[in-house]
This record gives structure tokens, sequence and C-alpha cells, in this order.
């Protein structure tokens, strides 16, 4: 199971995640509808963004799965985050008052 | 998760922003970010494992934090008020530190015998090292933070990188200020409301308005001057706050948002500030170093509805912390460990990702189940309110029977002769410890201590009534509001003997 805290990116668009809250599902988390790597890592070159998987994501959202699976977006981009074919759920918060 | 991507993040997405303003300071948030970078290769050439400051904050607050993550060692803010011998004590309890302090404490540190650089210095040299960046695994530990030590040694609170950012990602949305929010900081550095101040506006978008020596007429010009729409204070601060407010009345209409916190505050001054401030939503934050800060919120909503209720349990809530954060589960446990239903009277016990409840050389203090006891006393209402009743550890025994302070003092600051009280529990042959209050009388009256004894016995069960009513002119309270309540039990003591 891949650990929290790891930093993940998109192989064909500019998103990146970091796994808050890991969950087996998200060895088969994907943007853009292809598998996303680690931020360290080369992305291939020949990837493309499928169109169904391009409704893009929300730069400091949480997206959430049904298994608990939990990622941030920290980079923002084109592609759709989904655990294969399935896409994740933006996680709704209720809006706190500042406090600090 | 490091507390360094926070910054990132904000600083990708308003490089431009303005992050930070301390007196003569004023820095963007990539500037922050750059400057936090040069810090964390000061940081990593000194060899250090850890980063102390001694200080007044400001911006080295935030610099230093995310210096610290970025050079991949804990950073610990001290008590800048105290003595030689007690600073010395806490840095040598750190692991080969370098020392950060302002100009004025430079020399009450230099004989501690570690490395040690000044504030000024420190920002020079990171204006011209070589930056670091370490990424550090979400169990590090980011923050040691030292508890206030009021009734025994201080404890080394270790606050993990995932402590820290569960805790802003589960109760701040990103980016969710408006450009030109503004929050005012003038709680102190080595404070847990210190530490998460600078991550949660940072992470929010707010420029941090840093207020380093707390005056309140200084605290309402830069509401004024600076535009701030939200402010935290502990309250000692409110209550100097609301002083300044009713001698010389001044709107502050940028002001929406005013949180109170670290100690309890008194009912009467709740009520006084919200008729001060009509406008202003208050916010009753509570929380504990070892839970990175807040765990339950009474909103503005909450504060309004309590005011205007006609239901005696609505209205009570006023009094409440309200309800905890979505990311926190809470318990009130009794005496046998079980867990009490709504209404019942126990221990508090809270668990959640920011919850971390170990220390240096103590280890973890969690239950198998991740529960952290807090030591609070406490009560949930049925609509899921939180009271807290003050500390376990101040519970006074009295022949055989188990007193909160916590309730004798909400009744007794009620009477309009009483501006502020405390209630200890000296040792005493007969009962095992007996009930003194410790009254601060409303300016201008001697109350009669028969009548307050009365008026508490009128409200409460015969056993709660205060055996002895003393008067001082003020609490002794720690930077943050705590009473200090040995102080005031050795003095009662002395003066029986």
């Amino acid at each position: 199971m891949i650990k929290n805290g790891t930093r993940l990116q998109s192989q064909v668009c500019d998103t990146q995640v970091i796994v808050v809250r890991s969950a087996d599902s998200l060895d088969d988390l994907r943007a853009g509808g292809v598998p996303m790597v680690p931020l360290d890592a080369e992305k291939s070159a020949d990837a493309k963004l499928d169109p169904d998987f391009a409704d893009g994501n929300v730069m400091g959202k949480r997206y959430v799965d049904e298994n608990g699976a939990e990622v941030l977006v920290t980079k923002a981009g084109a592609g759709t985050l989904s655990i294969g074919t399935t896409a994740l759920n933006l996680k709704e918060a209720k809006p706190l008052p500042a406090s600090d | 998760m490091s507390i360094s991507l926070l910054l990132e993040m904000a600083a990708s997405s308003n490089p431009d922003r303005t992050a930070v303003v301390s007196g003569e300071i004023r820095l963007t948030t990539s500037e922050l970010s750059e400057l936090a970078d040069g810090g964390a290769g000061v940081i990593a050439a000194s060899g250090a494992q850890h980063a102390a400051y001694v200080g007044t904050g400001g911006a080295m607050l935030p610099l230093l934090l995310f210096s610290s993550a970025r050079a991949g060692v804990a950073f610990t803010p001290l008590n800048y008020r105290l003595s030689e011998d007690g600073l010395r004590q806490l840095i040598d309890r750190l692991p080969t530190p370098l020392v950060i302090a302002d100009d004025e404490y430079r020399d009450v540190v230099a004989g501690a015998g570690k490395q040690v650089i000044s504030s000024d210095e420190f920002i020079d040299a990171a204006r011209s090292t070589e930056p670091a960046a370490e990424f550090a695994d979400p169990d590090d530990v980011g923050v040691v933070l030292f508890t206030s030590g009021t009734t025994s040694k201080p404890k080394a609170v270790e606050l993990t990188h995932n402590n820290l950012t569960s805790y802003i990602t589960g109760t701040v949305e990103f980016d969710s200020a408006e450009p030109s929010d503004a929050a005012l900081i003038c709680v102190p550095p080595y404070h847990i409301a210190g530490v998460s101040a600078a991550l949660s506006n940072l992470y929010a978008g707010r420029k941090m308005v840093y207020l380093r020596h707390f005056d309140a007429n200084e605290w309402v010009r830069l509401v004024r001057d600076e535009g701030v729409t939200s402010a935290t204070v502990v309250p000692t601060m409110l209550d100097r706050i609301v002083s300044v407010l009713e001698t010389e009345p001044v709107a502050l209409p940028t002001l929406r948002n005013l949180a109170y916190g670290g100690s309890k505050v008194a009912l009467p001054l709740v009520r006084k500030a919200l008729g001060l401030l009509p406008d202003v939503g208050f916010v009753n934050a509570y929380g504990l170093t070892e839970t990175s800060s807040t765990i339950a919120v009474l909103t503005p909503d909450d504060h309004r509805e309590a005011l205007a209720a006609g239901d005696e349990a609505v209205a009570r809530r006023l009094g409440s912390v309200g309800q905890p954060v979505p990311s926190i589960e809470v318990q009130i446990r009794g005496e046998d460990g079980s867990v009490l239903g709504p209404g019942e009277t126990g221990e508090l016990f809270v668990r959640g990702e920011q919850v971390s409840g170990r220390y240096t050389d103590i280890g973890s203090v969690l239950d198998a189940d991740g529960w952290f006891p807090t030591k609070d006393v406490a009560m949930l209402d049925e609509g899921g309110y939180l009271f807290i009743g003050g500390r376990s550890d101040d519970t006074i025994i009295r022949g055989g029977e188990n007193i909160a302070p916590a309730e004798i003092e909400d009744v007794l600051v009620e009477h309009p002769s009483v501006r502020d009280c405390a209630v200890v529990g000296p040792e005493d042959p007969e009962w095992g410890q007996i009930i003194v209050a410790v009254v601060v009388p409303a300016p201008g009256v001697t109350p009669d201590p028969d009548e307050l004894r009365e008026h508490v016995r009128a409200q409460l069960r015969g056993s709660r009534t205060p055996d002895r009513v003393v008067f001082r002119d003020e609490l002794p309270t720690n930077a943050t509001g705590k009473v200090l309540r040995r102080e005031l039990v050795d003095e009662f003591q002395r003066s029986r003997t």
C-alpha cells in the first residue's frame, strides 16, 4: 500500500497530489485516465490525456473514494482524478470560522 | 505530508499576496518561501539537529517554522519570559540545537553553551545562503512545544508534520480567504496558538499582521490601520480590549471574526464583548498543545443563538466550547473508564490525526485505541455541545466529595460585586481540602464575604459553598491567562500559619 505523505504527479497534465490517507485502492490512482507516478519519476512520453477524464481538479481540495482513501491536490491540472475508471469525489467540508 | 508543503502551495497560488506584516517587515508569500529556503540552508549548515527560538515572534515565527521544516529538523519556540536558568534547563533538553534569539534575549541564552545566532543575523544569512530543501516524512517531529508547567515540570510535546498538517487541512479550506482578509496575531509565539496561527492563516491565504507586545490600544489601532478581518485573543487580552472600547468606543468596521481561547473566559466578559461589538462574529476555540490547537469551536451563529434563546439548554451553550471539529472524535469517560452519555460529567478523551499525545522522554500516552486523555473535566449536552469544567488536577476533594472549582467560579463571577475569581482547595486537617474563593472585587466595591457565600449556596448544593472568601487586587496568571492556582494555595497556606 502506498505510504501516507507520498507525492504523486500526473503523466498527462499539471496535476500533483499528496496522499493524506492511504488505501489499497490508491495503487490504481489515475489523473486524466493515466496512472499517477511519484514526483521524482519520469513521465511516459507517449501517454495522452483521456478526453473522458478531462474534467480537471481544484487546487487545495481533498478528494476521496469509498475505501477511505484521501488525496490533497497540491497542484491543479486538467485531468480527472480516478481510481481505475471511477472518479474520486470532492470532499465537501463544512466551513469553520477562523479560530487561530 | 510536511508543513513545508503548506507554504509551497500558498506560494504557488498567490506568490505576490502579502503574507506577513510585522513592524517594518512586509513579506509576500513567495518572499517568505525564498527566505525560508535560505533559512533552511543556514540551519543545515550549522549541523544542528534542532532549532530553538527565544524571542517575541512576528515574522520570525513563520520563517523559523518553515526554515526548520525544510532543513529537516524540529523547531521549538521557547518562552522568552522565563528566567535565564529556566531557559537553559529547557534548551539543555533539546538535541544539539541552534538557538536563534532576538537581540534583547541574546545575553540570556549566551551562557547555555549552544550555537547562538541573533534573529537579524539569521535573516541576513538566510538571504545569502544556499537553500536547503528537505521534505520531511509525515511521522517526523516538526514542532516540540513545552507545556507551561504551572503544576509540574514542563513536558515537551512532540507534534509531527502529520499532526500539524492534518489539523490544517482538516479545519481550513485552502485559499478560502478574500484577498483583502487580514488576521491580527498577538498570541505568544511559544504557544500552540502561535504555531497554528502561522500555518492556518497562510494556508487560508490571509495576510498575517503581527503584534509582538500586546497592548490593547495598539491592537485597536492595528485593526483599523491594517483592515484586520479576524483576530484571536486570550482572556486577559479580551478583558483589556473591552476596557479600552468601554472608555473610548471606536468602530472596528473591518473586523468580522474575533476568536477567544487559551483558557476559560468568564461569561460576563463574553456578554460585555458581544454587546460592545455587535457586528463581530465571536468564536470560542478550545484545544490543547497535545491536539495541535483547536478541537472544538463555538461559532458566531452558536453565540447568537445562545444569546437569543428562550430555551435554557440552548442559552447555556454560551458557556460551552461548541462542537468538536469534523476530524476529531470525543468521548466522556467515567472514573471506571466507561463511556458516559449526554449530560454526564467525566474526563474528556479525544482521537484524531491532529492528536499527538506524545512527549519526549515519556513517549505516547494514547490508549490502545488511539484515545488521548485530556485531563479536562467535561460534559456533552444533548446537542453535542462540549462543556469544559477545568482541569481534573484542580478538582477539590472536600470531605470525600469531588468538587470542580469551575462550577463555583461560574456562579461567583456572575455576582455584580465580582470582577474575577478563582476557587482553590488548600489542605485542611478536618476536611482534607477546603474551598477557598479568591475574589477580585469589581471597581470601587467592597463585597461582603457572607453575601458571596450565600450567592453560591442559593444556586449550588450546600457542599459547594466556599469555606472562606479572600480578596485580591488581581489573579496571578501566565501569558495565556491561565490562573496560577498553586500560587494562590501557597499564599493562603502562608497566611494561615
